[in-house]
C-alpha cells in the first residue's frame, strides 16, 4: 500500500464530528485505479459517512478527499457528482413515481448541455439530446438487463433488480468512480453470489474505479482487490481479502476482544500481520467463518 | 403498427384537429350562449392557467406554494397599468398622483399580459432566493406570507395601485379568443418542458431530493426556475382575469383565491396537466350550476297521479352551494385522494388504442366463456 501515483481517489486525515461524536477520526484510505476496493467495518463503524464525505453531504472538520488531484470537500454533492463520482445508497432511493427509463434518465441529465427554455422553442438540438438520452439510458438498461422493464413503475420492481436499477442510474452519470453502499443488502446466498459477477461485469466494461461497503464477508473477499477496515470511525488494518481474512484485530472487531488485557495493537493500519499470529481468536477463520460472523453482526 | 415518426406526425395532426374543434365550438357558443355562459368559458380557461401554473410548482416539482394569489396580483396590476389609456388614468388616480413614469405608458393588450406575467415571475424569483432551502409546509407558510405582503402592499402604494379603491375600467380585452389561446400556449410551453427530460428532473427533485442532488441535479436552481415559470403563467392568468371582470382591487387577491386554484388542482390531480385543464371546467362549472340550490325550489311532483309531492316551495339557502361543493371535496378527498385524473395524462397514443384496449379488456374478462 505504498503511495500509488495511479489512485481514483485519495482520503487523506479525514476527520468528521458531530459535535462531540466523533464519526470519522483521521481516516486514511484508497482506491485504485481500476480496481474494486472494500470498505468495511462492524455497525456504526462510520463506513457511510465516509461515503457521505466524499459525495459532500458532509463537509469534515479536517483532512481531505482527492479525485486524482482534485480536492472534493467543499464542493456541492452535485458539483463532485459532475467530476465523475457516482454513488448508490444503503435504503434504495429511486425516485418511485417515474418509470425505469425515467430514473436512468434523470441520471443522463448532468451530462446535457442545452437548457431547459430550448424545449418550448423547439429548438432542433434540444430534441437530438433529448433522443439521444432516451436511446443511451435504453442501451444502458439492456446492458444491465432492466431492457424489458424500461416502462415499468421503479417502485414495482423485484429487491434486486431495484438495487441494479440504482447503479445503472449511477451508471448513467457517465462515472469514473462509482460507491456502491451495501449493494448485497438483503439479498439471499443466490442473489448476492449474482452480484458479485455483476459488480466485476460492470467494473470491466464501463472502465470503473469501484469502492464498495459490504457486511456481505463472501462478496467483500470474492471481488474485492483491496479492503480497508474501520471500526469506531478509524482505520484498523488493509490489505489484500487473504490478509485481511486472518487479520487478529480484524477478527476482534467482529467478534469482540476475547480478553479485556489483550493489547497487541499499537499500531494502525498494518498489512504485514503475520497470519499465524492470531493470538486469541479462532483458529485459521476461513472465509466461512468470516462470513458467518459479518452476519451475525 | 405505426412507426415512431408516423405516430408522432399522427399525433401532431390529431392536436391541430383538435384545436380547430375547440375553435369551433368557441365561435359556435359565441353566437348560441348568453353572456353569462361565455363568462362561464372565460373562467374556465384562465382557472385552467391558474391552475396549470400551481401544479407545476406544487404538483411537478413539489414545492407546497400558496402564494398564488400574490402573483396574480402583480401580474394584474402591472398589466393594468400598461394597458389602461394616459385619459383613465388621470380620472382614476384622483386621490394621489399616478407614479410619473407610468402615467403615459401605453401598451397593447398582449405587451401588457405579458410584462405581467414577467413581473410577477420576476417577484417569485425575488421570492425564491430566501425561501428556496425550505422544504414541504414551511415553504407553503413562507409564500403565504409573501402573498399577504404583497396584497398590503398594493393597498398602500397608492401612486402605483390607487390604494383600496382598486383600478376601474380595465379595458376588456380578454375575451373568448384571447383567453383560450392563452391557456393553449400555457398547456404547450408546461407540457413541452415536462415532457422532455427536465420533466423527469422536477420529478426526481420531487420524490427524493437527495438522491436527486448525488445524480447531479442542482436543485436549488431548477426549483427556483420552475417557481419562476409557475409564477409566469400566474401572472398571465391574473392580468387575463383583471382584464375580463374588468376591476382590480387588492382585497379581491386574498388566501381565498389561492385556495379555489389549490382545489382545482387537487381536485384534477396533483401532477397531471390533464387534470388541471379537467378540475378547472368541472369545478368552475359545478360552482355555478349549483347557484340553483341557493334559489327558491317549487316541488311538484306527482307520480302516475298515484301520488303527489307538493307543490311545496323549498326557499334558497344563501350559501347553501358551498356547504354541498364542501361536501363533494370531502368526498373526492376520501374516496379518490389522487383526484379525478389522478397523475397521469391524456396522449393521442392511448386515445388511438382505445379500441383495441377495449378489446383487450373484453377479451380478458369475457372471452374465457367462449370456447
Amino acid at each position: 500500500m505504498s503511495a500509488n501515483p495511479t489512485n481514483a481517489l485519495d482520503v487523506k486525515g479525514l476527520t468528521m464530528r458531530f459535535g462531540g461524536v466523533t464519526a470519522i477520526d483521521d481516516l486514511t484510505i484508497e482506491v485504485a485505479e481500476g480496481q474494486i476496493t472494500g470498505l468495511i467495518g462492524p455497525n456504526g463503524a462510520g463506513k457511510t459517512t465516509v461515503f457521505n464525505v466524499m459525495t459532500g453531504f458532509y463537509q469534515p472538520q479536517a483532512g481531505e478527499v482527492l479525485l486524482g488531484t482534485r480536492k472534493l470537500n467543499g464542493l456541492a454533492p452535485q458539483a463532485i457528482c459532475a467530476l465523475g463520482l457516482a454513488r448508490t445508497f444503503q435504503n434504495i432511493r429511486l425516485f418511485d413515481q417515474g418509470t425505469v427509463l425515467e430514473n436512468v434518465m434523470v441520471g443522463c441529465h448532468v451530462r446535457r448541455k442545452c437548457s431547459w427554455w430550448m424545449a418550448p422553442l423547439a429548438w432542433p438540438p434540444f430534441f437530438k439530446e433529448e433522443k439521444a438520452i432516451r436511446l443511451k439510458s435504453q442501451a444502458l438498461l439492456e446492458r444491465l438487463n432492466l431492457g424489458g422493464v424500461s416502462g415499468e413503475k421503479a417502485s414495482s420492481l423485484p429487491y434486486g433488480a431495484q438495487r441494479r436499477l440504482e447503479i445503472a442510474r449511477a451508471l448513467a452519470t457517465e462515472p469514473t468512480i462509482l460507491l456502491l453502499d451495501e449493494p448485497a443488502a438483503g439479498m439471499n446466498p443466490q442473489e448476492s453470489s449474482e452480484l458479485m459477477v455483476f459488480i466485476e461485469n460492470v467494473r470491466k466494461e464501463f472502465d470503473l474505479s469501484i469502492l464498495l461497503i459490504e457486511h456481505d464477508m463472501k462478496v467483500v473477499m470474492g471481488v474485492c482487490s483491496m479492503i480497508w477496515v474501520m471500526e469506531y470511525g478509524r482505520l484498523i488494518a488493509s490489505g489484500n481479502p487473504s490478509e485481511i481474512k486472518n487479520n487478529p484485530k480484524v477478527i476482534s472487531a467482529y467478534l469482540g476482544h476475547q480478553e479485556s488485557e489483550d493489547s497487541e495493537d499499537p499500531q494502525g493500519s498494518s498489512s504485514s500481520d503475520p497470519q499465524g499470529s492470531s493470538s486469541g481468536g479462532p483458529q485459521g477463520p476461513g472465509a466461512d467463518n468470516s462470513q458467518g460472523t459479518a452476519s451475525d453482526a | 403498427m405505426m412507426t415512431g415518426s408516423g405516430r408522432t406526425l399522427r399525433n401532431q395532426l390529431s392536436t391541430l384537429v383538435a384545436i380547430i374543434l375547440l375553435a369551433l365550438f368557441l365561435k359556435w357558443a359565441l353566437t348560441n350562449f348568453n353572456g353569462y355562459q361565455i363568462q362561464l368559458l372565460n373562467l374556465v380557461a384562465i382557472n385552467a392557467i391558474l391552475a396549470l401554473s400551481l401544479n407545476f410548482i406544487y404538483g411537478f416539482s413539489g414545492m407546497f406554494s400558496l402564494g398564488h394569489a400574490g402573483f396574480m396580483a402583480v401580474g394584474a396590476y402591472v398589466s393594468a397599468l400598461c394597458v389602461l389609456t394616459p385619459e383613465q388614468k388621470e380620472i382614476i388616480w384622483f386621490l394621489e398622483p399616478i407614479f410619473g413614469p407610468f402615467a403615459n405608458l401605453h401598451t397593447s393588450f398582449f405587451v401588457s399580459v405579458l410584462l405581467g406575467g414577467l413581473a410577477a415571475a420576476l417577484m417569485s424569483f425575488l421570492i425564491a432566493l430566501p425561501i428556496m432551502r425550505l422544504g414541504g409546509d414551511y415553504l407553503g407558510i413562507a409564500t403565504l406570507g409573501f402573498s399577504e405582503i404583497i396584497r398590503v402592499l398594493m393597498t398602500n402604494l397608492v401612486p402605483f395601485t390607487n390604494g383600496a379603491i382598486g383600478l376601474r375600467g380595465i379595458p376588456p380585452y380578454a375575451n373568448i379568443w384571447v383567453n383560450y389561446a392563452w391557456l393553449i400556449g400555457t398547456l404547450y410551453v408546461i407540457r413541452s418542458i415536462l415532457k422532455s427530460n427536465f420533466g423527469n428532473v422536477l420529478k426526481s427533485i420531487r420524490d427524493d431530493e437527495i438522491a436527486a442532488r448525488t445524480m447531479g441535479i442542482d436543485t436549488t436552481s431548477h426549483r427556483t426556475i420552475a417557481f419562476c415559470l409557475g409564477g409566469f403563467f400566474a401572472g398571465v392568468g391574473g392580468a387575463l382575469l383583471g382584464s375580463l371582470i374588468t376591476t382590480i382591487e387588492p382585497k379581491m387577491f386574498n388566501f381565498q383565491l389561492t385556495f379555489n386554484i389549490l382545489l382545482i388542482v387537487i381536485a384534477g390531480g396533483l401532477g397531471s396537466v390533464t387534470g388541471s385543464v379537467v378540475g378547472s371546467a368541472v369545478i368552475t362549472l359545478m360552482l355555478e350550476w349549483l347557484r340553483i340550490v341557493e334559489y327558491p325550489l317549487t316541488v311538484n311532483f306527482s307520480f302516475l297521479g298515484l301520488f303527489q309531492v307538493g307543490p311545496t316551495t323549498i326557499p334558497g339557502i344563501p350559501g347553501m352551494r358551498m356547504v354541498i361543493f364542501a361536501l363533494a371535496l370531502m368526498f373526492i378527498i376520501i374516496f379518490r385522494r389522487q383526484g379525478l385524473i389522478g397523475a397521469r395524462e391524456f396522449s393521442w397514443d392511448a386515445f388511438y388504442g382505445l379500441p383495441s384496449t377495449l378489446k383487450r379488456f373484453y377479451q380478458r374478462r369475457f372471452g374465457r366463456a367462449r370456447p
